[in-house]
C-alpha cells in the first residue's frame, strides 16, 4: 500500500516529471503533425461542398474543434486545480498554469472563426448566440485566471488561488451555460439556426481528426510550458544546475 | 506543551531555515532570536498555525494543531506586530469586540479593567484613530489581560512602547509564566523574565 | 457571528461616506441612461430591468474591494482566523454586514428608481423580489473574487474581472424576472432560479472565500 502512493508521488515530483516530459513531447508534436495533415486533407478535399453553405461552412473544422478544447481543457484545469488543493503537489499547479493560455488560446480561436462563420452564414460577424456568448464568458474565465496568477508574487500562493478559482468558475460553467441558453430562448426564439441537418459522414471524420490534432497540440504545448516553468521554479535546486548544464 | 519539530520555511524560492525544533512547557518561556530576515516572524506564524510549515509539525499537548483547530486557538493568544485594532472605534469598544469574536462574553467592567492597567485611563472612549502609536500598542496588549489563554505567543512586544510599559509588560509577562504560563516571543531586547530559554535562529 | 456584523455595522455607522458614495453612484448611473438614450417612454421601459440591475451589480462591485482589505491591512483578519469561533462563520458575518450596507440599500432605493423608467407597481414588485434575492447573491458570490485578490497588486481592477462574468447568472434571471413580468410570461420560473442559485451560494461561497482568505494569509 504504502509502497504503491510513493510510486505514485514519484511522477508528481517535478524532478521525475521533467525528464519524462522531455520524452513525450516530440511524440505529442508527431501526432500533431499527423492528424492535422490528415485532418485538413479531409476537410479541405474530400468532404463534399455544403448543399446549403457552400464552401465557407470549412471554417467549422477549426471551429469546433477549438470550442470543445476550451471547455475541455477548463475542465482538465479545474481537475489539476482540485488535486493541487486536495494532496498540496507541486506539479499540479505548474500544470494547471500551463494549461490556462492554451485554453485562452482555444476560446479566442472559438469566437474568432464563429465570427468568420458568421459573417458569410448569418451576415454579421457577432450574434448574441447562446454557444457565442457562453464561449465569450469561458473566455473572461481564463483571461482571469491568467491574471489572477500573474498578479501574485509567490508561485505556492499563485497556484492555489487560481486552483480555488479555477474551481469557483468549473461550477458556475454549467450555470452559466444554462443561464444564457435560457435567455437567449427567451429573446431570440429561434431566428439562428445552426444548420445541424444530416452532416456527411466524410466531415464527421474530418472534425474527429482535426479535434484529435488540437488535443495532441494542447498536451505537447502544456508540457513544454509546464517543463519551462519547472525551469524556472525550481531553478535554484540542485537537479536543475545539473540539468541545465 | 508546545512542541515542534523539523520545522522548515520556504519563503519565495529562499529557504529561511530548516530543521527547527523547540519545546515550550508550563512555567518556561522561549526567547526567539535571530537577525532581521532569520525567519522570526515566519516561526510564529507556523506556531499559530497561520503559515502552513514546508516540513515538520507542531504540537500542542501532543497533538497537531491542524487537527485541534478551534481547541487550540482558544488556549492560545497570537499578537503579530499588526496594530490589529480598528481605527474608527473606541479602544473600549476595540477590545470588547475582539472579545466577542473569540466568542467570549467580556463585561465592560473588566474590558475598563485590563485598559487601565495598560495606563489608558482616560483614553477608553476616544476613537483609536487619535491615540499616539504607542497607545494603540497598549490597546492590543489588553487583550492579554481581557483573555485567559495558557499560550502567549508575542512578535517584537516591546515595539513602540515606553521604558514604563516595557517594565508593565515584561513584569505581566512574568507573572504569567510564573502561573504556569507558556511564552514565545520575539525581541531584540534582553528580559530580566524567571524561567526563559534562547533559541537563535 | 452577530459580533462581527454589529462590529462591520458600526464601523459603516461611523464611515457613512462610503455607504453612501455607492448609493449615489448607483442612482447616478441608472439617471445617466435616459440622458444618453433620449426620453421615449416605451424605450426606457423596455431597457429599465437591465439597466438598473446592471447598476446595481456594479455598485455592489464598488464595496467589494472594502471588504476585507482594511482587515487585511491593520490585522484584525489574522487575528479573527485565528480565534476560537470557525473562521468560516466569521466570513459569513462579514459578507452578511457587506450585504446589509451595499446590498439591502440599493433594493429599497430600486423601486424609486425605477418610476424613472416608467415601471408599473407590478413590475417595481417584482424588481424588489428579484434585487432581494439577487444582491445576496452578489455579495457572496463577490466575497470569493475579495478574498482571491486580497493584497494582490491591482487587486480592484482584477477583482472586476474575476467576478463579473459570475454574474452573468445573477443579471439574466435578475434582470428577466422583471422582463418577464412586463411581458405577461409570469416571473416566477426566474425568481425560483435566482433562489436555488442563492441557496447554492449560500453553502459553497463562504467555503470558498474562506479557502481563500487562508491562503492570503500564509
Amino acid at each position: 500500500m504504502n509502497n504503491k502512493i510513493i510510486n505514485w508521488f514519484k511522477f508528481a515530483s517535478p524532478q521525475s516529471f521533467y525528464p519524462l516530459a522531455g520524452r513525450m513531447i516530440p511524440w505529442f508534436w508527431a501526432l500533431t503533425a499527423i492528424f492535422t495533415v490528415a485532418g485538413l486533407w479531409i476537410s479541405f478535399f474530400v468532404a463534399p461542398t455544403d448543399a446549403q453553405q457552400g464552401e465557407g461552412y470549412r471554417i467549422i473544422f477549426i471551429h469546433v474543434p477549438a470550442s470543445w478544447m476550451s471547455m475541455f481543457i477548463y475542465l482538465v484545469l479545474a481537475f489539476w486545480a482540485g488535486l493541487g488543493l486536495a494532496l498540496n503537489t507541486r506539479l499540479s499547479g505548474m500544470m494547471a498554469q500551463a494549461l490556462a493560455p492554451t485554453g485562452a488560446l482555444m476560446a479566442f480561436l472559438s469566437l474568432w472563426t464563429g465570427a468568420f462563420w458568421g459573417k458569410p452564414m448569418w451576415g454579421t460577424w457577432w450574434v448574441w448566440d447562446a454557444r457565442l456568448t457562453s464561449e465569450l464568458i469561458l473566455f473572461f474565465l481564463y483571461i482571469g485566471f491568467i491574471a489572477l496568477q500573474a498578479a501574485i508574487d509567490d508561485p505556492r500562493r499563485a497556484d492555489k488561488a487560481g486552483a480555488i478559482l479555477a474551481l469557483v468558475g468549473a461550477v458556475n460553467i454549467p450555470i452559466i451555460y444554462f443561464s444564457v441558453k435560457w435567455w437567449n430562448t427567451l429573446h431570440q426564439g429561434s431566428s439562428v439556426n445552426l444548420a445541424k441537418s444530416s452532416m456527411a459522414q466524410t466531415m464527421l471524420w474530418g472534425m474527429l481528426l482535426m479535434a484529435l490534432a488540437f488535443w495532441m497540440y494542447a498536451i505537447a504545448v502544456a508540457l513544454t510550458r509546464a517543463r519551462a516553468i519547472i525551469l524556472e521554479r525550481e531553478r535554484h535546486t540542485e537537479w536543475i544546475k545539473e540539468v541545465v548544464r | 506543551m508546545l512542541t515542534a519539530t523539523g520545522l522548515s520555511c520556504i519563503r519565495g524560492e529562499r529557504r529561511l531555515f530548516s530543521g527547527i525544533g523547540l519545546a515550550v512547557a508550563p512555567g518556561e518561556w522561549l526567547h526567539l532570536q535571530g537577525e532581521n530576515g532569520a525567519g522570526k516572524t515566519s516561526l510564529l506564524r507556523i506556531l499559530v498555525g497561520l503559515t502552513p510549515a514546508a516540513e515538520g509539525e507542531v504540537r500542542w499537548k501532543g497533538e497537531s494543531i491542524g487537527a485541534l483547530g478551534e481547541e487550540f486557538r482558544r488556549e492560545m493568544v497570537y499578537l503579530g506586530h499588526h496594530a490589529a485594532v480598528k481605527e474608527d472605534l473606541t479602544a473600549l469598544e476595540n477590545l470588547q469586540i475582539s472579545a466577542a469574536l473569540d466568542g467570549s462574553d467580556l463585561a465592560e467592567r473588566g474590558a475598563l479593567a485590563a485598559l487601565f492597567r495598560m495606563g489608558l485611563k482616560g483614553r477608553e472612549e476616544l476613537p483609536v484613530r487619535v491615540l499616539s502609536q504607542g497607545q494603540k500598542r497598549r490597546v492590543l496588549l489588553a487583550r492579554l489581560l481581557a483573555r485567559k489563554a495558557a499560550l502567549w505567543v508575542l512578535d517584537e512586544p516591546f515595539t513602540a512602547l515606553d521604558v514604563k510599559a516595557v517594565q508593565m509588560l515584561s513584569g505581566l509577562i512574568g507573572e504569567h509564566v510564573a502561573a504556569g504560563g507558556m511564552a514565545v516571543l520575539t525581541s531584540h531586547q534582553s528580559m530580566p523574565i524567571a524561567g526563559g530559554r534562547v533559541l537563535q535562529l | 457571528m452577530l459580533a462581527i456584523i454589529r462590529r462591520d455595522l458600526l464601523i459603516a455607522a461611523r464611515r457613512k461616506s462610503e455607504v453612501l458614495t455607492a448609493l449615489f453612484f448607483f442612482v447616478i448611473v441608472t439617471s445617466l441612461f435616459p440622458l444618453g438614450i433620449g426620453p421615449e417612454p416605451t424605450l426606457l421601459k423596455k431597457i429599465a430591468p437591465g439597466v438598473l440591475w446592471v447598476a446595481a451589480l456594479l455598485a455592489t462591485m464598488l464595496g467589494l474591494t472594502r471588504m476585507f482589505a482594511p482587515d487585511h491591512a491593520d490585522g484584525t483578519l489574522e487575528q479573527m482566523a485565528l480565534a476560537p469561533t470557525p473562521f468560516g462563520l466569521l466570513v459569513a458575518g462579514k459578507v452578511v454586514a457587506h450585504w446589509l450596507v451595499s446590498g439591502l440599500p440599493l433594493v429599497l432605493l430600486a423601486p424609486v428608481l425605477g418610476i424613472q423608467f416608467d415601471l408599473d407597481a407590478g413590475a417595481l414588485g417584482i424588481l424588489v423580489v428579484a434585487l432581494l434575492l439577487g444582491t445576496p447573491l452578489l455579495s457572496l458570490v463577490g466575497a470569493i473574487g475579495a478574498a482571491l485578490t486580497l493584497g494582490v497588486r491591482g487587486g480592484g481592477v482584477l477583482l472586476s474581472l474575476l467576478v463579473l462574468p459570475l454574474y452573468v447568472p445573477a443579471l439574466i434571471f435578475g434582470a428577466g424576472a422583471v422582463e418577464a413580468h412586463i411581458s405577461g410570461l409570469g416571473a416566477g420560473g426566474h425568481l425560483s432560479l435566482l433562489a436555488a442559485l442563492l441557496a447554492l451560494a449560500v453553502f459553497f461561497a463562504p467555503w470558498a472565500t474562506t479557502a481563500a482568505l487562508r491562503i492570503a494569509l500564509e
